[in-house]
């Protein structure tokens, strides 16, 4: 079986740490914000240029002024911040920002990542994505492992890169594997979903990997 | 006395700094600040030919995507484009030229042009598409790419409140590219929804000082667009 959307972000959510400063990307990354452990303190960061996001609003209440990198409309916590833009990609790009758990198109087993252009499809741009991986210093994936049965973890990515060697693990719906860039493979897979094999996941992953799951 | 700052409208506003083939910066995050009104009248006076540095273009009928419907802009200097058909089917005809930028980058390259500053590096965007035929450095072993600074003909803002001196304070999210693009053109002309007396800002609180605006209009009326909305159920 694999795992769910919501049993991935609750896996991506244990990367978490008391006080840390997160940036969650768009899809199944935003599931991660309704995870984070009870007491423990997070305080998401919105490229737009708000820290501290709180979630949406109640209906009647909503502020167009008020909106996430998405753009949906937020609220504020007693914690929040507004800046502008430079000043929000200082806090990324100056490595200020903890964690950064984001979608992929594909990864490759260096840890190269892919995720702003779609094949045959006309290119929208980049957003934020390179600044994030490029600056921030833990950058976890959250993905479907496979694309139309095609593997999405591969020996090298064949689309346009995001960032080069950037991404320290992957979480998908059947396997998660931690990128240790000091061996050969790089790709470590410490956990995979009840009743997935370790031969199904080599199956559906073109990049080779060691085993040492917990 | 100095001459006023103060217009009556994007119109006049406007007057005399438009022409064919400029560059203008326009602030906003979406549809989140941006100076619809100065847009407006951009696309009013029918110059043509503009390179126009923006986050996103707008969509189809709001903001930037109206001076696409009018086939005023030759190139777009931006990091996301997605929500617009005019702009995917003017670029896919060959008619528009985009230049993405990496989001940071684009903010940097503005704030950089602002203060002088002709060009820095950064990791972003090393060893992909970004960085072709840029000069790359290494810094204390790790790669970074040149970037250059922007600066503008004419940089057009929102904002929250201003005083008649052109100080500024921004509202929210609203903020966003504004405040650089406010410095990085030779002139910047700002809307603004509430206009007040110099003195009334705490000058504590104002985010970009007077010296960077040169023309200041209060906007009639404001309609504001939420290009998602998102809401949650109040528990029972």
């Amino acid at each position: 079986m694999p795992w769910t959307r919501d049993e991935m972000a609750a896996k991506a959510a244990a990367e978490l740490q008391d006080g840390f400063y997160v940036n969650l990307g768009i899809g199944i990354p935003t599931l991660v914000a309704n995870h984070i452990p009870p007491g423990m303190s997070i305080q998401l960061q919105s490229e737009n240029g708000m820290l501290g996001m709180g979630p949406f609003p109640f209906e009647g209440e909503e502020d167009a002024d008020l909106i996430n990198a998405g753009k949906q409309t937020v609220t504020v916590l007693p914690t929040t911040s507004f800046f502008d833009s430079a000043a929000s990609f200082a806090m990324i790009r100056g490595g200020h920002i903890n964690i950064s758990i984001l979608g992929a198109l594909q990864v490759a087993e260096n840890g190269d990542l892919a995720n702003w252009m779609v094949p045959g499809k006309m290119v929208k741009g980049m957003g934020g994505a390179m600044d994030l991986v490029a600056g921030v210093p833990r950058v976890v994936v959250l993905m479907e492992h496979t694309a139309k049965g095609e593997a999405k973890i591969l020996k090298r990515c064949t689309l346009p890169l995001t960032g080069l060697g950037v991404v320290s693990k992957i979480i998908t719906d059947i396997a998660v594997f931690e990128v240790d860039k000091g061996q050969m493979p790089s790709l470590v897979l410490v956990d995979h979903a009840p009743d997935v094999t370790v031969e199904q996941i080599r199956a559906q992953t073109e990049a080779d990997f060691t085993v040492a799951v917990k | 006395m100095a001459v006023s700052k103060v217009f009556p409208d994007a119109r006049t506003a406007l007057a005399g700094h438009l022409r064919d083939g400029m560059t203008i910066m326009a602030g906003g995050f979406g549809l989140c600040g941006i100076p619809e009104a100065l847009i407006g009248a951009i696309r009013e006076s029918g110059v043509m030919d503009l390179t126009i540095i923006s986050n996103n273009a707008g969509i189809d009928n709001v903001g930037l995507g109206t001076l696409l419907q009018t086939r005023q802009v030759r190139k777009m200097i931006s990091s996301y484009v997605g929500e617009n058909a005019t702009f995917a089917r003017q670029y896919l005809a060959g008619e528009l030229e985009i230049e993405f930028n990496p989001q940071g980058t684009l903010a940097e390259r503005i704030r950089a042009g602002g203060a002088g500053i002709p060009a820095f590096f950064t990791a972003t965007g090393y060893g992909t598409d970004v960085a072709k035929g840029k000069e790359t450095r290494e810094f204390n072993g790790r790669h970074y790419v040149m970037e250059t600074g922007l600066f503008a003909d004419l940089a057009i803002v929102h904002a929250w409140k201003g005083d008649t001196e052109g100080n500024l304070v921004y509202r929210k999210t609203a903020r966003n590219f504004n405040p650089m693009m406010a410095t990085a053109a030779k002139f910047t002309v700002a809307e603004v929804e509430t206009l007040v007396e110099p003195g009334e800002i705490d000058p504590d609180h104002i985010i970009t000082p007077g010296i960077f605006v040169k023309r200041i209009v209060k906007l009639d009326q404001v309609e504001k667009r939420i290009e998602q909305r998102t809401v949650r159920k109040r528990a029972e």
